[in-house]
């Protein structure tokens, strides 16, 4: 018999039962909750005279519809302006009141970004199912969990029973071997791993990332690459537990400690694949083949190196892949071979729980340092993931290479990743976003996403246009 | 959770591959706190000209004449036609609720993005795998004809044409036999509360740190 993934561990530990049609109830250790896809659920329990299985499981906390903006923000629940953004926020409130939830509340020292959120606090641990009512749930895996993004009903189904009815996924391998270039990081590796296989590549699988580039990487950074495993079509994105995993998880807030850390610690060291395990699907990528990327498109997978051009749909040969590029280079405004780099752009947003974390903000604020905003770059904007992402930042002093570069420094949310607070782009505008997804209208109704990681976004915010951050030179 | 027997629709196209959800319903949309009234925005993006906001009356819109769910032809539409990895993106349930409330009791496509496949299930919607070619064929021939419908039998695990000829598809059993039934999968998970409590216990002991409260 051969031996087991990472992913066959994970799931073989948390079987409640199986079903005789492949089904089995699967148990989770973590239940994170935001305001967007919760109420229905527990609107649902009420309805239902149903009572949290195991309420110390759940963490909330409001991120998608909080404001950025710091005068707004400082109002409270209260200040929203938006009126159903106010009564959504409310509305986790009060259900996390009811229910007896721990909450992270809009102001609270705790609030963020789900996604960082539960790494930074250790509410999320290796070993974990870890799931939230979001699909880039994928983000925890990174740490050695199981964790995928679930519907609004099944985030009822988790609170009512703690458990879901899943069916195993295949297996699939993403193996990033050899070293990265000088410049190019974790947004890059994963852009062009789904450049690569597509956003349908790995429906249907847990994918695991591996190889040197993986082994090497911080654990923000690899947050980065398992975040957009979804953007691959993967519901879960997970890589192996080494060093770097335990030093990250030791002293965190709520890891374990004393002897349990060691207790813990022992059971995590074999959180990897063993080496005789199989893979269905096994991808695989050099690292020095990965230049820093664009995305031109409207899918993820519409992704460029920066010194690359826009697709001719002319030489297309599949009628619906040919059809799909001519209806993005219209959405987009862009004409087929169109240098990346003669692109303009007109806003900046560095954030989300893509690129939000402090070595995100680090790496922006060394490309920014000593210099400015293009005048021709209406807005950039710089949104923390979390409190505790800001206030590293602040004690580091990078919100003044900001401030002093044009940006705006702003309070953490999903902002405009998505839009749901009032930062938006306008229709037709240019945007170059440290983001997952480039969706048509996902930033503002006629907006036009491009993705990039965090250093080639300030590059861009400093010249106007997109720029390989390489090739910047001194500032 | 209304119960899917056999239903018989007119089908409508939604003719291009990675409609994500995004697409389906835009975020403006999910602000809200109850599970129904999405029908108005489904596709809003494709079905009117202007930018939508939440609870404002859609009958009065600047309409895509060119988006062909706005077409006569169209109209009380239940079936969707759909390209490849239909429902990619987020894992926003109102995508199916937004689906159902306009009217749509089945997609068919060549492929699904997970979430969103399973997510149709909990909401007596059901989403069907054929095979490419098919469901060119299918395209072709609802283009071809106009008041094209089709009868999607659960129970036999088919669809009917027309003219009469059948394809037949997979599903789970499991789901087959929750969306048949009505049933509310909560319900069913709890008969297993035994089960749950008896891991619980093992695993506590086995792991204790992970029942540690966060406080
Ligand atoms: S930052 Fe964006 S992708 Fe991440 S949870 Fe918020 S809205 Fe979703």
């Amino acid at each position: 018999m051969s031996g087991k993934t990472l992913y066959d561990k994970l799931w073989d530990a948390h079987v409640v039962k199986s079903r005789e049609d492949g089904t089995a109830l699967i148990y989770i250790d973590r239940h994170l909750i935001h305001e967007v896809t919760s109420p229905q659920a527990f609107e649902g329990l009420r309805l239902a005279g149903r009572k949290p299985w195991r309420v110390d499981s759940v963490v909330a906390t409001p991120d998608h519809n909080v404001p950025s903006d710091a005068s707004e923000r400082a109002g409270g629940i209260d200040g929203i302006v938006d009126e159903v953004s106010r009564i959504q926020v409310k509305t986790l409130d009060e259900n996390c009141e009811e229910f007896g939830i721990v909450e992270f509340g809009i102001n609270d020292p705790g609030q963020g970004i789900v996604h960082v959120v539960g790494p930074e606090t250790g509410a999320t641990l290796p070993g974990m199912t870890v799931v939230c009512g979001d699909s880039h749930t994928s983000t925890h895996g990174a740490l050695g969990a199981l964790a995928h993004g679930i519907g609004t009903s099944e985030v009822e189904h988790v609170l009512a029973t703690q458990c879901l009815i899943q069916k195993k996924m295949k297996n699939m391998l993403v193996r990033v071997d050899g070293v990265l270039g000088e410049g190019v990081t974790a947004k890059d590796v994963v852009l062009a791993i789904i450049g690569k296989i597509g956003t349908a590549g790995g429906n249907g699988c847990a994918i695991e990332f591996a190889g040197e580039v993986i082994e090497k990487m911080s654990m923000e950074g690899r947050m980065t690459v398992c975040n957009m495993a979804i953007e691959a079509g993967a519901r879960a994105g997970m890589v192996a537990v080494d060093d770097i995993t335990i030093d990250y998880v030791k002293g965190k807030p709520f890891a374990p400690k004393g002897a349990e850390w060691e207790k813990a610690e022992a059971a995590w060291r074999d959180l990897h694949s063993d080496a005789d395990a199989k893979f269905d699907v096994v991808v695989e990528l050099k690292g020095e083949e990965i230049q820093p990327q664009v995305s031109w498109g409207t899918s993820p997978e519409m992704v460029l190196p920066v010194d690359g051009a826009v697709p001719n749909p002319a030489e297309e040969q599949d009628p619906t892949k040919k059809s799909g590029i001519e209806r993005a280079l219209q959405y987009m405004g862009l004409r087929a071979g169109q240098k990346i780099t003669e692109i303009p752009v007109d806003r900046v947003f560095v954030g989300s729980c893509t690129n939000a974390r402090i070595e995100d903000l680090r790496a922006a604020a060394e490309v920014a340092k000593g210099r400015t905003k293009a005048d021709s770059v209406k807005q950039v904007l710089i949104v923390p993931g979390s409190q505790s992402v800001k206030a590293q930042a602040e004690s580091e002093g990078l919100h003044k290479v900001f401030v002093e570069a044009g940006f705006e420094w702003r309070e953490p949310s999903c902002s405009m990743c998505l839009a749901m607070n009032s930062d938006k782009l306008g229709a037709g505008e240019h945007c170059a976003s440290t983001s997952n997804r480039n969706f048509e209208g996902r930033q503002g109704f006629g907006g036009r996403t491009h993705l990039v990681s965090p250093a080639m976004a300030v590059a861009a915010a400093v010249t106007g246009h997109f720029t390989d951050v390489r090739k910047l030179g001194k500032a | 959770m209304k119960a899917f027997t056999v239903h018989k629709g007119l089908a409508a196209p939604m003719d291009r591959a990675n409609v994500d959800t995004d697409l389906i319903i835009p975020k403006q949309f999910l602000k809200s706190i109850k599970r129904t009234g999405f029908g108005p925005n489904l596709f809003d993006e494709l079905r009117y000209l202007d930018e939508g906001a939440p609870g404002q009356d859609c009958s009065t819109r600047p309409v895509n004449e060119e988006f062909p769910l706005n077409f006569p032809r169209y109209k009380g539409a239940s079936v969707l036609l759909a390209r490849e990895n239909f429902g990619c993106g987020s894992s926003r349930e109102h995508a199916p609720w937004a689906l159902e409330d306009y009217g749509f009791r089945s997609v068919i496509a060549p492929s699904f993005a997970d979430i969103f496949f399973n997510n149709c299930f909990k909401n007596g919607m059901l989403p069907i795998v054929l095979d490419e070619k098919i469901v060119d064929q299918l395209f072709e021939e609802m283009y071809a004809n106009e008041g094209y419908e089709l009868t999607i039998d659960l129970e036999n695990q088919k669809v009917v044409k027309p003219n009469g000829d059948e394809i037949p598809f997979e599903v789970d059993s499991f789901r087959k036999h929750c969306l048949l039934n009505g049933l509310d999968d909560i319900g069913l998970t709890l008969q297993d509360a035994d089960a749950i409590r008896a891991y619980e216990e093992k695993r506590r002991a086995s792991a204790p740190w992970l029942f540690d409260a966060v406080k």
